[in-house]
This record gives C-alpha cells, sequence and structure tokens, in this order.
C-alpha cells in the first residue's frame, strides 16, 4: 500500500510498504477513506518532537471502512462498518480509561516504560506519533491497522460526508476540550492563542459554550479571517501588543481562560523571552519555546484557568510559576480524551450546531502529501487544514 | 503561492527561509563574539596580532550587540545590514595584519577567506530581506464565509449550554464566584 513515511527532518515521503495485517485478536484493519495533517505532525516532520525512527508511518486523524476485524473485537465492530479512528489509542477497561481519562490510558503504549522514564508514567499509546507513545503506524495511509479495535473507534452514521465527521478523530474533541477545560461562564472572556485548526476548533466550542467573548491572537491574515468569521474579536500580535489589547478588551482585568492552542514552536518575534528561547533551543538547552505560556500566565485575569492543548514535548524555561500561584491560576492541560466527547459532539454535528468542515482549506491524493507537509507548516497558499484521500 | 516570491514574502516571519537565515547568522554573531570577549589574547596570537586584543574584544562587544539586534527585532533587515559593516571592518583590519612581516599571514589569509564567505551570506540576506515586504498581507484567501455553524452564530452561540461540565474539569468552587457577575462593588476607601 502507499503511505506517508517519515525519513528525518523534513523529509516525508509516499512510500510503497507492506499491508497491514491482524496482528492481535482485539486487531481490525480499516482503508482509510480520509486522513488529515495535523498541526502536531509539524513537531515531527521538523523533528522537535524526540523518538521518531526512519520508516514510521505518519497520521492520527483518519476514517475509513472496516475491512478485517479480529476474533476479539467481532462483537462490537463488524466488517463495512464506516469508523472514525480516535488519535488516542484505548483498552476500555484500565482505571484511566473507566475514570474517562482515554489519553492516559495505561496499558496500550507497548513502550510504556520508556514514556515511563520521560513523563514519570505512561501515557496511551498514539497512532503515528513517535516510539514514545508506541510507535504505532500511523494513518496517512491506504490501510490502517488499529490495535485495540473494539475500544479504539466511533462509529458514525452515513448520513454525514467524511468532511463533516473526520475531526472527531482529534481537532475537534481537542478544540472541545480545551473549551471544556476553561468550565466557560456566560459571563467569561476566553483568549485563544493561535488560530490553526485547533485554534478554530477552540473558537466554535467556546462560542457553543455560550462564551460572552472570544479573542483570537495570531498573525497569519487567512487565520485571522477564519477566526473572525467563526465569532472571535481577533489580535495580531504583529501589528500590536496582545496584553495590551486583552487589557484593553476587559476593561483592564484579564481574560478569565486562557487557552494555548500552539504549544513548543510559539513563534514571537521581537520579544526578548522569544530570543532567549530561540537561543537556548538552538544550543539544546531548551526543548520547547513557552513564550504562550508566559503570555498568558501574565495577562490572565486572578483565579482563571490557563487550558493548554498545544503539544509540549520536554523541558521550558522561565516559566512564571510566581504569577501563577500568586494569581490562583487554574492550569488544565493534557491530551484529548477523544472518545469522552465524542457521542455528544456528534450529535451536536447531526443537530446542524456546527459543521467542522469549515476548516478544510485543501484536499488532495496521498501522493501530494510530503509537499502538503511543506505548505502547512510554511503557511503558504492560505493553507490552513489539508486533508488527504489515499 | 504568496509567500514564494520575495516581495510578497512578510518579513520577519520567523517561518520563511530568509528569516531562519537571519537568525543563524544572530546566532553565529553571538557565539564569536563570546569567544572575541572570552579568548582575545589566543585570537591576537593565532593571527600575529599582538596588542590588539582590547580591539577584538570589543569587536566581539560589536558582535553580541549585533546578534541580540537580530534575533530580538521583529525586522531584523538593519541589524543583518550592520553585520555587513562589521564585516567590512573586520576585513579592513586583518588586511592590516597581511602587512609587514608577520609570521602568521597563513592563518591571517584563513580568516580572511572565513570572513568573506560570512559577508557574502550576510550580503545575500540582508538584500533578500530588503526585497520582501514589511507591511501587513491581506489574506490571499478569503474565508470570512468560514464560519462553521450551518443554522448561523445567533443560533449556535450558547447552543451547547445544556453541556454539564464533568466534575474533574470544573472551576473549584472556591474560585466560582470570582468569575460569576458581581454585585456593584462600593468604591475603595481612601487609605
Amino acid at each position: 500500500m502507499k503511505a506517508l513515511v517519515w525519513h528525518g527532518t523534513t523529509d516525508i515521503r509516499c512510500d510503497s510498504v507492506p499491508d497491514p495485517q491482524i496482528e492481535h485478536p482485539r486487531d481490525a484493519i480499516i482503508k482509510v477513506t480520509s486522513c488529515a495533517i495535523c498541526g502536531s505532525d509539524l513537531h515531527l516532520y521538523d523533528h522537535f518532537m524526540p523518538g521518531m525512527k526512519s520508516g514510521d508511518i505518519m497520521g492520527h486523524e483518519s476514517m475509513g471502512e472496516v475491512v478485517e476485524v479480529g476474533a476479539e473485537s467481532k462483537g462490537k465492530l463488524k466488517v463495512g462498518d464506516r469508523v472514525v479512528i480516535p488519535f488516542t489509542i484505548i483498552c476500555g477497561e484500565c482505571d484511566q480509561c473507566k475514570r474517562g481519562n482515554f489519553s492516559v490510558c495505561e496499558r496500550t503504549n507497548r513502550n510504556g516504560h520508556i514514556a515511563a522514564k520521560a513523563f514519570g508514567h505512561t501515557t496511551a499509546g498514539l497512532f503515528g506519533y513517535t516510539h514514545l507513545t508506541g510507535g504505532y503506524p500511523g494513518g496517512q495511509a491506504e490501510y490502517l491497522r488499529v490495535p485495540f479495535a473494539d475500544a479504539t473507534h466511533i462509529k458514525v452514521p452515513s448520513t454525514l460526508s467524511d468532511e463533516q465527521l473526520l475531526f472527531l478523530s482529534d481537532i475537534f474533541p481537542t478544540g472541545w476540550q480545551a473549551a471544556v477545560q476553561c468550565d466557560i461562564e456566560p459571563t467569561d472572556t476566553v483568549a485563544i492563542w493561535g488560530a490553526g485548526p485547533v485554534g478554530q476548533m477552540a473558537i466554535r466550542s467556546a462560542i457553543l459554550l455560550g462564551a460572552k467573548q472570544v479573542i483570537a491572537i495570531d498573525r497569519v491574515p487567512e487565520r485571522l479571517d477564519m477566526a473572525k468569521a467563526g465569532g472571535a474579536i481577533t489580535i495580531n500580535f504583529d501589528e500590536e501588543s496582545v496584553i495590551e489589547r486583552l487589557n484593553e478588551l476587559t476593561n483592564g482585568k484579564g481574560p478569565e481562560k486562557c487557552i494555548d492552542a500552539v504549544g513548543m514552536e510559539a513563534h514571537a518575534a521581537g520579544t526578548v523571552d522569544a530570543m532567549y528561547d530561540r537561543v537556548k533551543q538552538a544550543t539544546m538547552m531548551e526543548t520547547d519555546r513557552p513564550h504562550v505560556l508566559r503570555e498568558m500566565a501574565y495577562v490572565c485575569r486572578p483565579a482563571g484557568t490557563l487550558s493548554v492543548p498545544g503539544v509540549y514535548g520536554g523541558l521550558l524555561d522561565k516559566i512564571p510559576f510566581g504569577a501563577i500561584m500568586n494569581k490562583g491560576l487554574t492550569i488544565r492541560t493534557g491530551q484529548t480524551h477523544v472518545n469522552r466527547w465524542t457521542d455528544d459532539l456528534l450529535r451536536r454535528i447531526e443537530e446542524g450546531q456546527i459543521d467542522p468542515s469549515f476548516v478544510i482549506t485543501h484536499t488532495v491524493g496521498l501522493e501530494e502529501g510530503p509537499d502538503m507537509y511543506k505548505i502547512f507548516r510554511d503557511k503558504q497558499d492560505g493553507c490552513i487544514k489539508v486533508v488527504l484521500k489515499p | 503561492m504568496r509567500y514564494e516570491t520575495e516581495r510578497t514574502r512578510r518579513r520577519g516571519h520567523a517561518d520563511t527561509a530568509t528569516d531562519t537565515l537571519a537568525r543563524g547568522l544572530g546566532i553565529f554573531s553571538i557565539a564569536l563574539g563570546i569567544a572575541e570577549i572570552a579568548a582575545p589574547r589566543a585570537l591576537a596570537r593565532a593571527l600575529g596580532m599582538k596588542g590588539q586584543e582590547g580591539l577584538i574584544a570589543g569587536y566581539g562587544v560589536r558582535e553580541i550587540a549585533t546578534g541580540i539586534g537580530i534575533l530580538a527585532s521583529k525586522d531584523p533587515t538593519p541589524w543583518i545590514w550592520g553585520r555587513v559593516a562589521g564585516d567590512g571592518l573586520d576585513l579592513a583590519t586583518l588586511a592590516t595584519a597581511l602587512e609587514g612581516r608577520n609570521p602568521k599571514k597563513g592563518n591571517v589569509g584563513i580568516a580572511i577567506a572565513a570572513v568573506a564567505g560570512v559577508t557574502a551570506l550576510d550580503v545575500y540576506c540582508a538584500q533578500t530581506l530588503s526585497r520582501e515586504t514589511a507591511y501587513p498581507l491581506p489574506p490571499m484567501q478569503d474565508y470570512s464565509d468560514r464560519t462553521g455553524y450551518p443554522g448561523g452564530i445567533e443560533q449556535s452561540h450558547g447552543a451547547a449550554q445544556d453541556f454539564e461540565v464533568p466534575r474533574d474539569f470544573r472551576t473549584p468552587e472556591a474560585m466560582r464566584p470570582y468569575t460569576q457577575p458581581q454585585v456593584p462593588q462600593r468604591p475603595m476607601p481612601s487609605m
């Protein structure tokens, strides 16, 4: 089959690789009908996340049709079922899964000992996202093996299109969880750093959850345009001071809820801390550039909440914990517990409250995938979200 | 694609190749400056420029200042041109070491070649940046109709207020009153 394969920094190719096989009775194989490039895939493309090996298949946003089912998954899945595959692989049986904390499933990361060394404990296995999370082949391919398939799937109806459903795999529940973590009140201002795909979903989620005011911060004109269409007030951080503008929009009090939809590769030219991060990252003394976290901690209203869906990988420097502690801020973060939210979100799509397909700007075949990584990374051609059709 | 040409690239954006080069030159500038300040004697000895240690350390300060300027500014263009000027100064200073009976002329020749190479890179970077626009670009694609709400934003705003936030995701009760609508407050007493 054809698949997008990681060969090194900024080197992704469309290769021929062996078809996946059932390896365990709980497995299933799906024929991928649509998949997408995620912003967090760019951390692998740029090789900021450690743990990739040449030959790894990329991708963790996929959907398709079940073509083979292992013996132990047959009660839950059958050939022909239409499914979206969540990016977190879940067993559905461990203590964390029973609590709904699917992204920290205790059993699906087959390299859990490596994750435990890095993070203290294992986290869930993920598709196509480093050997730290299990080294499972990803879904930017014609076929995908789904481990623990009896639990790791979202059945979807035939009445909706792939484009409306695909993002249940990651970015829609991720944006949703980011907003839910804020426990939004009708009087709240929610400020969202990053108007990429997750930021766009977080904006719509905050609107659905009834926030009084949503503010999006970015500098890419197309992203700001789309954020405005979703009901956000926009701040271009190249043109104006984020802190001054946020204080102006909140009568000097700061936003009650702040969402970091940027993560480890923040761009913030012209600030002292951004320069500091650049030098430290270039000299391998820091893994992540946490400009957004610093800015959120500084501007957030006392007793407010910082919600962090943006991906961080390792060690962060100069975090103003004094501001966080003294202002009594709550920090909520984590990979998304996808299956915790998807029944509810699927209903909202069916009822017409939201149509996540608004975010798609490019649809191409798998062969064009490697080029699209570069275009997406460099924000060329108005690119915000890429869907691949294997 | 809008960002493909020099004239339509937005200067100062970290995600264009020229700006990546500019940042690299900034980091190089700081590293060279540190070396010049930390080991002026060793450098002077290697280049047969004894007695010029103060000048070398001074050049180190200049390199660090330029490097910080490149990395800290929104638009690194003037700072890169500053590097070009500094390269000229370096080359002129090294040329003086070629005169007379300097036994380290070979090392000086290598240093001149290295500085000339970096100068070429600086000139290329400064020229390319100067051709890029310094002004905000309008959106290339019009996404103003991409609301994501099939029935319109008015219909969707608050549509999910039926959603019950799970207990483990709720704002701590002690913090909750702070974000609720407040009764009008009495003015603060003057101290």
